[in-house]
């Protein structure tokens, strides 16, 4: 019976917690370890901005009603994606985001190059009702945005947060942070937003 | 990566590989005084355990899934910064901009190196490339009569413009109809390829500031009446007085003028709408629609077939 030399560990209830957290971390400690200290993880593609305080705030309202659920920001390198949505994203684009939104669920089109693709003014048509543009789409209309204002209360402080975490907003930025959103409607932060993704690369051009 | 983090990898993957390989063997062993089959001496509500070894289908695949792991990790890259004996890759990731990506996409070649993404490329290149460049090199009259150039226009026509002039080319509020012998800029076959290639952007400033509501109301009331419509005279005769400042855009006759954009304003096709609130709502706020530039995204090639296909909506053969 002694010589059954693994249950010692089977019936040690702190040695089996510990050789189980080893097993499960390798895994964790190969993949995703290195990529925290990998240059292309960590430095922006060339013309990378952050984003400006409307768009900042366009950002939370894209979050806020969800429109990752049905929109990814992530082309994958097939020149099925490349030839509909541009240039495959790239991990130096995502560097400033925290959270990244990335996505996996296409209902609708991805939107990581959706920044000039189409002019402000259809933005709002389609954001107050897609079918008035789109007479085939499913999606939602949003004609709520139109209405509410932004107060610019928090914006000054999303941006120090951000900001801990490593995008190079200046003071100046900050403090006009309130100045440069209040009164505006969430409609014009999130089209802001919208025409502002994944156009780093092409200013770099 | 650094050569730190390539060794981690390295060390980490290997490492575990040859544990579970020890683990494995070890495991094979009879390391219990029992014989194989026999009871092993300990008995729970009756139920004994028999001495078995693991069995040998489960320990074959054992062995296979190794063989798999270490033939994988030779041929594609998974130790740390060993590219793989194939040179495999998905796609050139470690770039900073277009022009990086280009020359990752050009040294790839050179090097015989497969990325895979290129590689789709360089087929679809080599399949779609010819199609595109014949259609290049023949005329507008010879697209015209070409159904499957066409076909193609209109494949990308509904994957790039029908978002904004819908479907059927047809437009809508403020985005116009294809169809129509109606054009802001121009319907020649070399002005539609014009404005796909750079784009276009409105410029009918706002009025509100300069007019007041009477003002704009007269002029709203002149402009109807410029497609026939009988609006009231008074109105009419005053809104004309103040539509010399228009026509320096619409012309004296409204008539618009093409090498600028503006629209022409005699005809009963409005892009906004004609009612006399949506004029005046235009002269109060102006408009600024913008048709975005098209040369980056689809190139030359495609952009001559998609001018066909909507020179096609306007034109008979």
């Amino acid at each position: 019976m002694s010589k059954i030399k693994h249950e010692s560990v089977e019936k040690n209830l702190g040695w089996l917690s510990i050789f189980m957290i080893i097993a499960i971390s390798i895994g964790g400690l190969v993949e995703i370890t290195p990529l925290i200290f990998q240059k292309q993880t960590n430095e922006p593609v060339d013309g990378l901005k952050p984003y400006t305080a409307l768009q900042l705030e366009g950002r939370d309202i894209f979050m806020r009603e969800g429109c990752t659920n049905c929109h990814s920001q992530m082309i994958r390198p097939f020149r099925a994606e490349t030839e509909r949505y541009g240039h495959y994203s790239l991990a130096g684009e995502s560097v400033w985001e925290h959270p990244f939104l990335w996505g996996s669920k296409r209902t609708g089109p991805d939107l990581a190059r959706v920044g000039g693709r189409y002019s402000d003014q259809w933005h709002y048509v389609h954001l107050m009702n897609p079918r008035n543009v789109v007479p085939e789409s499913n999606m939602p209309g949003f004609p709520w945005l139109a209405e509410r204002k932004l107060t610019g209360e928090l914006t000054a402080k999303k941006m120090r947060v951000f900001r801990s975490f490593g995008v190079p907003y200046t003071d100046e930025q900050i403090a006009n942070a309130k100045q440069a959103v209040q009164g505006k409607t969430e409609m014009e932060a999130l089209i802001a937003y919208l025409q502002s993704l994944g156009t780093a690369l092409k200013r770099a051009e | 990566m650094s050569s730190f983090w390539s060794a981690w990898i390295i060390v980490l993957t290997l490492g575990l590989l040859i544990a579970l390989i020890v683990l494995l063997r070890w495991n094979m062993k009879n390391y219990t005084d029992v014989e194989e089959g026999e009871l092993m001496d300990h008995e729970f509500d009756g139920i004994v355990e028999i001495n078995n070894p693991l069995p040998k289908w489960w320990t074959y695949l054992f062995w296979a899934c190794f063989a798999w792991g270490f033939i994988y990790l030779a041929l594609y890259p998974g130790l740390g910064n060993f590219p793989g004996l194939l040179g495999w890759k998905s796609s050139n990731q470690d770039v900073q901009s277009l022009a990086e990506s280009k020359a990752a996409m050009k040294k790839a070649k050179e090097e015989g190196l497969i990325v895979q993404y290129d590689r789709e490329m360089r087929a679809a290149e080599a399949k779609y490339g010819p199609i595109f460049e014949k259609y290049a090199s023949q005329s507008i009259d010879e697209l015209l009569n070409n159904e499957k150039a066409l076909e193609v226009g209109q494949r990308l026509f509904l994957q790039n413009c029908s978002q904004c002039h819908g479907s059927n080319a047809m437009g809508g509020q403020g985005f116009p109809n294809l169809t129509d012998d109606d054009w802001l800029y121009g319907g020649s076959y070399e002005t539609i390829k014009t404005t796909l290639r750079n784009g276009r952007q409105g410029q009918m400033p706002a009025w509100g500031e300069q007019f007041s509501d009477q003002q704009i109301t007269a002029l709203a009331n002149y402009v109807a009446s410029l497609s026939g419509r009988e609006r009231d005279a008074d109105l009419v005769a005053q809104g004309k007085k103040l539509f010399t400042v228009c026509a320096a855009c619409h012309g004296q006759d409204g008539k618009g003028n093409q090498n600028i954009g503006s629209a022409n304003l005699t005809d009963s096709i409005w892009l906004y709408g004609g009612s006399i609130s949506t004029i005046k709502e235009t002269l109060k706020y102006g408009r600024h629609g913008v048709m975005p530039a098209w040369k980056d995204i689809l190139g030359e090639d495609k952009i001559h077939v998609v001018a066909a296909y909507i020179y096609s909506l306007s034109h008979d053969k």
